[in-house]
């Protein structure tokens, strides 16, 4: 992987920070965008903009085409059936949210299961607390091992015939732990629950086959994975969404509309009230375009090398834990420094132009779990070298100094 | 950007040793308040006697600002009544807004000044005088 040519496709890692050239280790939140994208975008503004599936003249049908184009460039790169089968979100959390409002309540009857995992983003936990209340449905939680996994045997315990949905992340975006979702989702089918998976963080670097997967809903946001934000996408199942009720209701949605009733288009455009972000969807086009150019298994890949490097190389600072397991780990490390508080930690980082993430990072569950307030986060993607590694480990070591001078 | 400016030594000097850290009985006023955003927490406690605070111990996590600005919040408030703690609260906005004021009523506050030149770390300073707020506004409701 050619990374020096792939790090002048993304002119904003080419500024100095505070007086350092930047160290960005915070795609994990969200990714940085190359210039297809960020052209893509401009262009779509610039020639094609228009309303989608209405206009009769050509920036309409071009504004359309692009638009459905991209949704069948997203259902091409997961492997998806069909076009229909991909509903445009805002992101990951709006896909989430759109099968726990919509999708559940047609199952879900007092008494019943909902099955997720304690290290679940807030983006999948609350609505499904949210579901459970409306219905009077329990929620379970799969126990976590001592080092972050999921063992199969707990989801197996886990899940009985009263379960109708499980839902759970891909890829942890704290621990990195990759689920075994392609085997949760062979357990929850055999209990005749569907499986729903947050693909928040495994999107933007691994390949993904939904049909391979054997999975119900898939839910992913193009921000993280160099496209642009407010743009995300829920796959799935045909039947299922065919069954599904829309939640938003407005213009574009509609079939036929009297003065009391109404009835609804077909999937997916009955999901999809009010003018879409199209500028979105075709940068998540140009994005998909730009990861498949480069390929996930070539980035997967040069994420796990990095992560084990910075795994290595920060364990060897004194008084820095790492949390989570160090094998089958995507690129990133989550780490507290001594008893300095992440954010003062993250706070030196950026003096030295380091960007890290600091906080709960939306998983306040399995940061009591971790037995932690707050944690620091350095997350990789294709763009960051060896170098930047390097440049953390010195940061945190400055850290070090600065913190021990200052706290004595 | 200098650290030195966020950092100084008398906010190093309330993280390592905070002032009144700690509980008091059922009575005293109380306070939790969390900032949802980074997880910092903030169990604010204040004794009242004749519309004055007596007392004001806090417990919490966070990091250096959020707690040193607690043990400065808690040092300030030890005599002044409900309004003269608010209207400190309300100064304390100001010095995070960078506009020059003085803290006569403890000076220590204002080694806080330099944070208003880190906008991401404003909130983990005003975290404590966020509950001080509380705490009077709980009070006047009564």
């Amino acid at each position: 992987m050619n990374i020096q040519g792939i790090r002048e496709q993304f002119p904003i890692l080419h500024q100095e920070i505070n007086g350092h050239p930047l160290v960005y280790l915070d795609s994990a939140a969200t990714s940085q965008k190359p210039r297809s994208v960020i052209e893509a975008v401009k262009r779509y503004y610039e020639l094609d903009n228009a309303n989608v599936h209405r206009g009769v003249h050509t920036l309409g049908s071009r504004a359309t085409d692009a638009y459905e184009g991209a949704r069948a460039r997203v259902a091409e790169f997961l492997n998806a059936a069909g076009p229909e089968q991909i509903v445009f979100t805002r992101g990951t959390t709006g896909a989430l949210n759109l099968v726990a409002s919509s999708y559940a309540p047609s199952v879900l009857q007092e008494g019943d299961e909902i099955v997720i995992t304690p290290m679940e983003h807030h983006s999948n936990l609350i609505p499904w607390q949210q579901a459970a209340r409306r219905s009077g449905a329990v929620l379970k939680y799969i126990p976590l091992q001592p080092d972050g996994t999921i063992s199969l045997e707990d989801v197996e315990r886990t899940v009985t015939d009263k379960t109708k949905i499980v839902s759970v992340t891909y890829v942890s975006n704290v621990l990195g732990t990759i689920n075994p979702v392609k085997e949760i989702a062979a357990i929850a089918h055999r209990s005749g629950a569907v499986i729903v998976v947050d693909g928040a963080q495994s999107t933007p670097h691994m390949r993904i086959d939904v049909q391979d997967l054997d999975l119900d809903f898939y839910a992913l946001s193009g921000h993280k994975m160099c496209g642009p934000t407010g743009i995300g996408a829920l796959y799935g199942r045909k039947s299922l969404l065919e069954a599904m009720e829309p939640v938003e209701f407005g213009g574009e949605m509609i079939d036929h509309v009297d003065l009391y009733e109404s009835t609804w288009k077909e999937i997916p455009w009955r999901f999809e009230g009010g003018t879409p972000i199209i500028a979105g969807a075709v940068g998540l086009a140009a994005a998909i375009d730009f990861l498949e150019e480069i390929g996930l298994d070539t980035i997967d890949a040069h994420e796990r090398q990095l992560a084990s490097y910075a795994y290595d190389k920060l364990s060897a600072i004194d008084g820095l834990t790492i949390y989570g397991p160090k094998q089958n780990r995507v690129g990133l490390v989550t780490f507290n420094l001594d008893d300095i508080h992440p954010h003062d930690v993250a706070t030196v980082l950026d003096s030295e132009g380091v960007a890290v993430r600091a906080g709960h990072h939306c998983c306040q569950p399995l940061m009591r779990w971790l037995d932690v307030t707050a944690t620091a986060r350095a997350s990789f993607y294709l763009y960051n070298t060896e170098e930047d590694v390097d440049r953390l480990a010195a940061s945190l070591l400055k850290t070090k100094e600065f913190f021990g001078h200052a706290i004595g | 950007m200098q650290l030195d400016d966020l950092y100084r030594r008398v906010i190093m000097d309330h993280y390592k040793n905070p002032r009144n850290r700690g509980t008091m009985d059922e009575e005293a006023v109380t306070i939790n308040l969390n900032n949802p955003t980074c997880g910092d927490r903030i169990s604010l406690q204040l004794e009242l006697e004749e519309g004055k605070v007596k007392q004001a111990k806090f417990t919490g996590e966070g990091c250096s600002i959020s707690m040193s600005s607690a043990s400065m919040m808690t040092e300030a408030v030890k005599g002044k009544t409900l309004e003269q703690a608010y209207g400190l609260a309300d100064k304390f906005s100001s010095l995070m807004k960078g506009e020059p004021v003085e803290f006569e009523e403890y000076e220590d506050i204002e080694a806080l000044s330099g944070v208003n030149k880190f906008p991401a770390r404003i909130k983990c300073a005003t975290l404590a005088w966020n509950a001080l707020r509380k705490g009077v506004e709980s009070q006047q409701k009564d």
